[in-house]
C-alpha cells in the first residue's frame, strides 16, 4: 500500500512538472482495495478495471519503474509508451480501460473463458460508482447470472463520479444491491483486512460454480477525479481531511499492527524508507529513459502478420508494421 | 446418378451470379462417383465453415441472438447447436453492447469467439466494444493482448426492411486501424473468408449480405476441402477485361458481372474485381488493372460520402495508376438518403445493372 501511495504522489509531482501529460487518474486513498483484493486471489485469477488503474498494474505484477515510465511515455514503459496512464496491462490483468463501463462486459467475457477452460479461475471485474449507472453493466449482470459466470463484480464506490456525488447520480446508492438477483455485499474499502476477507468469501462463491457475486467497496480518493481536477469544487477540504485522519487505509493497518504488537513503529519506518528509495529510482528511470523510437509508431496493428506498411500523415510517410 | 441429377437441377435453377467463364465439371453417374464440383448456397457455405472451424479448434465458439435453438435468424448456424451443444453455441439475450463485450473479453482471455450480429445495424449499439475494446487493444498494450474475435452478420440493404435495417457499415469499420474487414460475395468467398477470419489472430469484421444467403455458387473440390482458405487482404479478378475496371464488393459484384455480360455483346470487355477484403484493401490489384484498362468504376451498396469507392479513388490518385487513367474515376453507390421502403424507391436507391452499364459507357465515351 505504501508503495502505491508513494508512486501516486510521485506521479502527481511529475504531472505538475509536465513530465506526465494527458490523463492521469490517481489512486491514493484507495490502496486497501487493490492490495486487499490481490491478497485474496491467485496470480492465475484474472482482473480488469477502468482507468484509475496504476494500483492494479502494480499489484498484478508490473514494476513501479515500468508504470512510471509508461506515464512519462518512454520506451521502458510497460506498454512501450504506447498506452499511457489508462492502458497498462500485465499477465492476467486486462487494463486499464478508458471507456467508462466497457470493461464490465469484457470482465464477464474473461470469466466465461475461465468457466469454458474449466481451470477453477475467476475474474474480478471492477468499476466505479459513476460507471455503475451504465446500461451495459446491467446487460452483463443478466448474462453473468444466467450463465453462472465466475465473475466478482466489484464497485469501487469513492463517492464521486468525477464531480458528481453519488446522491446526484443514482436513484439507489446501494451499489451492492444494484445487481438485483446477484448476491451483493457492502465492504469497508478502507480496511484492507475487510477487503481481503470479503473477497475470499466472494471468490469461494464463484469458484464453487454458484455464479457471480457483487461487492461494493466503500472507499475514497484523496485526489480529484484526474490531475485536471483540484477535487474541491464538489467536496470540502474538511471532508477530505476527515477521511485522511480517521480512515486512511495505511494508517489503519499501521495502527492495527502496532497496537497488536505485530510490528513496531521502527520496522514500519524502515519499510517507508525502502519504498521511498524504490520510488525515487523508478522516477529517475522514468525521467531519463528515452521516448520510443519513431519506428514503433506503426507496430502492433495486427498480431502474427507478415510485416506491412502503415500510412503516416501523408502518402509519402510510411511506417513498417510488425506485430 | 441421383447426386449428379440433383446437381444438374440446381445448376439449371441458378442465375448468372455464379460467374462467367466457369464450367461445372460433372462426372458421369455411370461410374457411381460424385461430381467434383457442387452447387452450394452462401448460407450452406457459411454453415460448413462454422462447422469445420468449431470441429477443428476447441476454443472456437459462436454467440449471438437466436444462433442456437432457433438455428440462426437466417439459419446460418443450422444444426450446430444440436451437434456442439450449449457450451459452444450460445444464445444471448438482446444485449448487443453486453454480449459483444463478453465476446471481446473471452478473446482476450484465450478463446476464439464468433460474435454474430443479427444484422450489422445492431452492431452500432456495440460499436464501442468492436472498435475501442477489440480494435485498439493490441496497439495500446504494445502487442501484449491480442483479440482473436470474429464479428459477423448480414450487412447493408436487404429487401423492404426500411431505413434502420439497411445501412452498410463497410466504410465505418474499414476506417479503423486494428480491425480487419472482409466482405464475401460468392459461396467460395463466404466459406474461405470465414475460415480465414476465425484462424486470424486479429479482430475481423465479416460483412455478409442477406440477399446472397440463398444464392447457389459452384464450389470446386479444392474449395470444398476443410483446409480451403481465402486469404484476407487479397482481391480476386472474377472476370478478365481490357476496357474498364469495375471494382466492387459483396452483392454488387454480381451486378458488375451481369453488366459485363451485356456489354460484351457491344464489344466492351469489363474487368471485374471482387475486393473480398475492405481492410486491408488490395490496392495493388486495382492499380494493376487500371494500368491495363485505363478506366475505373467502383460499385458499392453503401452511401457515397466517405465510402469505399471514395477511398479507392483517393488511393488510385496517389499511386502509379493515376497516370494511366483516360478519364476520372467514377463511383456508383447507394443513393445519399436513408433507405425507403416502397419497392420502386428502394430499387432506385442501389446501383442497378443499368446504372453500371450507363457508367461504363460514360467513362468510355461511347
Amino acid at each position: 500500500m505504501q508503495t502505491i501511495r508513494r508512486m501516486e504522489l510521485k506521479s502527481d509531482q511529475l504531472y505538475k512538472q509536465k513530465i506526465i501529460r494527458g490523463f492521469c487518474h490517481l489512486y491514493d486513498g484507495q490502496e486497501a482495495c487493490c492490495v486487499g483484493l490481490e491478497a485474496a486471489i491467485n496470480p492465475t485469477d484474472h482482473l480488469i478495471t477502468a482507468y484509475r488503474a496504476h494500483g492494479y498494474a502494480y499489484t498484478r505484477g508490473t514494476a513501479v519503474r515500468e508504470i512510471l515510465a509508461e506515464l512519462t511515455g518512454r520506451k521502458g514503459g510497460c506498454a512501450k509508451g504506447k498506452g499511457g496512464s489508462m492502458h497498462m496491462y500485465a499477465h492476467n490483468f486486462y487494463g486499464g480501460n478508458g471507456i467508462v463501463g466497457a470493461q464490465v462486459p469484457l470482465g464477464a467475457g474473461i470469466a466465461l473463458a475461465c468457466k469454458y477452460f474449466g481451470k477453477d479461475e475467476i475474474c474480478l471485474t471492477l468499476y466505479g460508482d459513476g460507471a455503475a449507472n451504465q446500461g451495459q453493466i446491467f446487460e452483463t449482470y443478466n448474462m453473468a447470472a444466467l450463465w453462472k459466470l465466475p465473475c466478482i463484480f466489484i464497485c469501487e464506490n469513492n463517492r464521486y463520479g468525477m464531480g458528481t456525488s453519488v446522491e446526484r447520480a443514482a436513484a439507489s446508492t446501494d451499489y451492492y444491491k444494484r445487481g438485483d438477483y446477484i448476491p451483493g455485499i457492502r465492504v469497508d474499502g478502507m480496511d484492507i483486512l475487510c477487503v481481503r476477507e470479503a473477497t475470499k468469501f466472494a471468490a469461494e462463491h464463484c469458484r464453487s460454480g454458484k455464479g457471480p457475486m457483487l461487492m461494493e467497496l466503500q472507499t475514497y480518493r484523496y485526489h480529484g477525479h484526474s490531475m485536471s481536477d483540484p477535487g474541491i469544487s464538489y467536496r470540502t477540504r474538511e471532508e477530505i481531511q476527515e477521511v485522511r485522519s480517521k480512515s486512511d487505509p495505511i494508517t489503519l493497518l499501521k495502527d492495527r499492527m502496532v497496537n497488536n504488537s505485530l510490528s513496531s513503529v521502527e520496522e514500519l519506518k524502515e519499510i517507508d524508507v525502502e519504498v521511498r528509495k524504490e520510488i525515487e529510482e523508478a522516477a529517475q528511470f522514468a525521467t531519463t529513459d528515452p521516448e520510443p523510437p519513431l519506428e514503433e509508431l506503426g507496430n502492433h496493428i495486427y498480431k502474427n502478420e507478415p510485416p506491412f506498411e502503415v500510412r503516416g500523415p501523408s502518402q509519402w510517410i510510411k511506417y513498417k508494421s510488425v506485430g | 446418378m441421383a447426386a449428379a441429377a440433383g446437381a444438374l437441377r440446381r445448376l439449371v435453377r441458378c442465375g448468372p451470379q455464379q460467374g462467367l467463364g466457369r464450367r461445372l465439371q460433372l462426372r458421369s453417374g455411370i461410374h457411381g462417383s460424385a461430381p467434383a464440383a457442387v452447387q452450394v448456397t452462401v448460407r450452406d457455405a457459411l454453415n460448413q465453415a462454422l462447422d469445420e472451424e468449431l470441429e477443428r479448434d476447441e476454443r472456437v465458439f459462436l454467440l449471438g441472438e437466436e444462433v442456437a435453438q432457433y438455428d440462426g435468424a437466417y439459419k446460418i448456424s443450422r444444426g450446430l447447436w444440436k451437434k456442439y451443444g450449449d457450451k459452444r453455441i450460445i444464445d444471448t439475450p438482446i444485449s448487443e453492447m453486453g454480449f459483444t463485450g463478453i465476446a471481446v473479453g473471452a478473446a482476450m482471455a484465450g478463446l476464439r469467439p464468433i460474435c454474430e450480429f443479427m444484422t450489422f445495424n445492431f452492431s452500432m449499439q456495440a460499436i464501442d466494444q468492436v472498435i475501442n475494446s477489440a480494435g485498439k487493444t493490441l496497439y495500446m498494450s504494445a502487442g501484449m493482448v491480442p483479440v482473436p474475435v470474429v464479428f459477423r452478420g448480414p450487412n447493408g440493404a436487404s429487401a423492404g426492411v426500411g431505413a434502420q435495417h439497411s445501412q452498410c457499415f463497410a466504410a465505418w469499420y474499414g476506417h479503423c486501424p486494428g480491425l480487419k474487414v472482409v466482405s464475401p460475395w460468392s459461396s467460395e468467398d463466404a466459406k474461405g473468408l470465414l475460415k480465414a477470419s476465425v484462424r486470424d489472430d486479429n479482430p475481423v469484421v465479416m460483412l455478409e449480405n442477406e440477399l446472397m444467403y440463398g444464392v447457389p455458387f459452384e464450389m470446386s473440390e479444392e474449395v470444398q476441402s476443410k483446409d480451403f482458405l481465402v486469404p484476407i487482404g487479397k482481391a480476386k479478378i472474377e472476370r478478365q477485361g481490357t476496357h474498364v475496371t469495375l471494382v466492387s464488393h459483396s452483392r454488387s459484384v454480381g451486378h458488375c458481372l451481369e453488366a459485363a455480360a451485356v456489354l460484351v455483346k457491344e464489344g466492351v470487355e469489363c474487368e471485374v474485381i471482387n475486393l473480398r477484403t475492405i481492410r486491408p484493401m488490395d490496392v495493388e490489384s486495382i492499380e494493376a488493372s487500371v494500368v491495363k484498362t485505363n478506366h475505373l468504376i467502383t460499385v458499392e451498396g453503401g452511401w457515397p460520402q466517405f465510402g469505399v469507392g471514395a477511398e479507392i479513388c483517393a488511393r488510385i490518385m496517389e499511386g502509379p495508376a493515376f497516370n494511366y487513367l483516360d478519364a476520372p474515376a467514377v463511383r456508383l453507390t447507394g443513393a445519399d438518403v436513408p433507405m425507403p421502403y416502397a419497392k420502386i424507391l428502394e430499387e432506385n436507391c442501389l446501383p442497378q445493372v443499368k446504372d453500371i452499364i450507363f457508367a461504363v459507357k460514360k467513362v468510355l465515351n461511347i
